[in-house]
């Protein structure tokens, strides 16, 4: 995901701190690994090197002087072509259970002691029990709109990671048939 | 009420089921209903979910096997004891509702309290305090043919609720509803029904609808499955974090 034009985006809100930026990442996207300080510090020290945002002021209030930061008109329309350019639909598919059932399919075949479709079975459970628990939490009343979208996407995408384990599971058989035989 | 801590209120035991010459639909399923439990039946498309379903709701009778419930055989029941069993203890909906449609949306959510023999005033006004908890009380007065399909798939719970029974039975509620209507209508069933206790046996082939349910079995040619407990779970990944999701190209 690009850090980078997340920062941008909430900086064009209105000019924030390094640390403001990091809490305010992490409360919009509750679902996603909250943000280092570290990685807001050299994002916005690259977002500063590239002309996209710029150093505001400096504020005290009594603690550590903290760097005020704003997004500059260059800030503001990369900002704007990043949210208009559609990302690649999945160019290459780097997906780890992917990678973990053509190898042991390959293996399998091989004589290794790897079983595809037992590591399909629970791979199926263990998505179909994170599906329940994204859905507990989505269907909770109380459920801010930021929590039910990124609850939303990681529903639709384990969806799409489990109709494609069903279909793969269903086509073991045949895999295996045409490694051992090509 | 009749159910002790721990037996589930319905128990299907071994059931098979061969329609005419369409080979077996059920081939010893067996399947447990806890009350108050929503349970989801997955599987594909002639795995025998819907048969499975209308055995335990007693619409259909297994050539073999048990359907219990409670102290009762389901399947020695005569034709007209399950019928005033399912009026009074189970709640059905189907894909397409299934709304008579010459009456209101308050007629319909009404008639099963007037067919077991409750005053029409007070049919009514039950009825009208159902479609509220399905918010769709604005669509009250009107016919199955001026409402939506999300809204009139409520109407079909409020409905299936409305004598507040042990179990309703769900044959792919969401089926015709796009994503957002199918999740208003989950919403809605889930929540009401753990308000009033009432426990579900929702049929899907969809994973998003089945994760609204507290646990779930797969059919597979006419045998149930349990799908796995997933393993330990909680060391892959903390309950409130999602699985990182990637960026699809490469970086610069
Ligand atoms: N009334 C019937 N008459 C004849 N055959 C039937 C009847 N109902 C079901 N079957 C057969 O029984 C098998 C299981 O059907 P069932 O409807 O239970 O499957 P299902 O899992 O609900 O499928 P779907 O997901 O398509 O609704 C199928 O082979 C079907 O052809
Ligand atoms: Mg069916």
């Amino acid at each position: 995901m690009s850090t980078r034009h997340v920062l941008l985006g909430l900086l064009a809100t209105g000019p924030s701190h390094g640390y403001d930026l990091k809490r305010r990442h992490d409360a919009r996207f509750p679902q996603a690994r909250p943000l280092a300080y570290g990685q807001v510090y050299t994002t916005l020290q690259r977002l500063v090197r590239d002309g996209l945002a710029e150093v505001e002021g400096t504020d005290a209030d009594g603690g550590p002087e903290r760097t005020r930061y704003r997004a500059t008109d260059e800030g503001a329309r990369e900002l704007a072509d990043w949210l208009g350019r559609i990302a690649p639909p999945a160019p290459f598919v780097t997906n780890e259970i992917f990678a973990k059932v053509v190898v042991a399919i390959l293996t399998a075949t091989a004589g290794a002691p790897a079983d595809p479709a037992a590591y399909l079975r629970d791979q199926r459970a263990a998505h179909k029990a994170r599906m329940r628990e994204l859905t507990a939490v989505k269907a909770n009343p109380d459920a801010d709109l930021a929590t039910v979208l990124s609850a939303d996407y990681a529903l639709h995408h384990l969806d799409a990671d489990l109709r494609w384990m069903t279909t793969t599971a269903g086509r073991l058989p045949a895999l295996t048939q045409e490694i051992q035989h090509p | 009420m009749s159910t002790q801590q721990g037996a589930p209120l319905i128990a299907a035991r071994d059931l098979t089921k061969t329609y005419g010459r369409t080979g077996a639909a059920l081939r010893g399923a067996c399947v447990e209903l806890a009350a108050g439990e929503i349970l989801a039946v997955t599987g594909a498309s002639g795995s025998g979910k819907s048969t499975l379903l209308h055995c335990l709701a007693g619409i259909v009778t297994p050539d073999e096997g048990a359907v219990v419930y409670g102290q009762r055989r389901l399947d020695q029941l005569s034709e007209a004891d399950r019928t005033l069993l399912r009026r009074t203890d189970f709640g059905v909906v189907f894909q397409f509702g299934q709304l008579i449609p010459e009456l209101t949306a308050l007629d319909n959510a009404a008639l099963p309290l007037l067919l077991a023999g409750t005053s029409r005033g007070q049919a009514r006004e039950r009825a009208d305090a159902w479609l509220e908890r399905f918010g769709v009380r604005g669509q009250a007065e009107l016919r199955p043919g001026e409402m939506s399909g999300g809204q009139a798939q409520r109407v079909a719970l409020a409905r299936a609720l409305v004598t507040e029974p042990k179990a309703v039975f769900a044959d792919e509620p969401t089926g015709a509803l796009d994503s957002l209507a199918g999740e208003q209508v989950m919403t809605a069933l889930v929540h009401t029904a753990r308000e009033a206790g009432t426990a579900v046996l929702l049929v899907t082939h969809d994973a998003q609808t089945a994760a609204y349910a507290d646990r779930e079995v797969e059919l597979r040619d006419g045998t149930v499955l349990e799908v796995a407990e997933a393993p330990d779970l909680a060391e892959t990944a903390q309950p409130t974090e999602a699985p990182q999701v990637t960026e699809a190209g490469h970086e610069g």
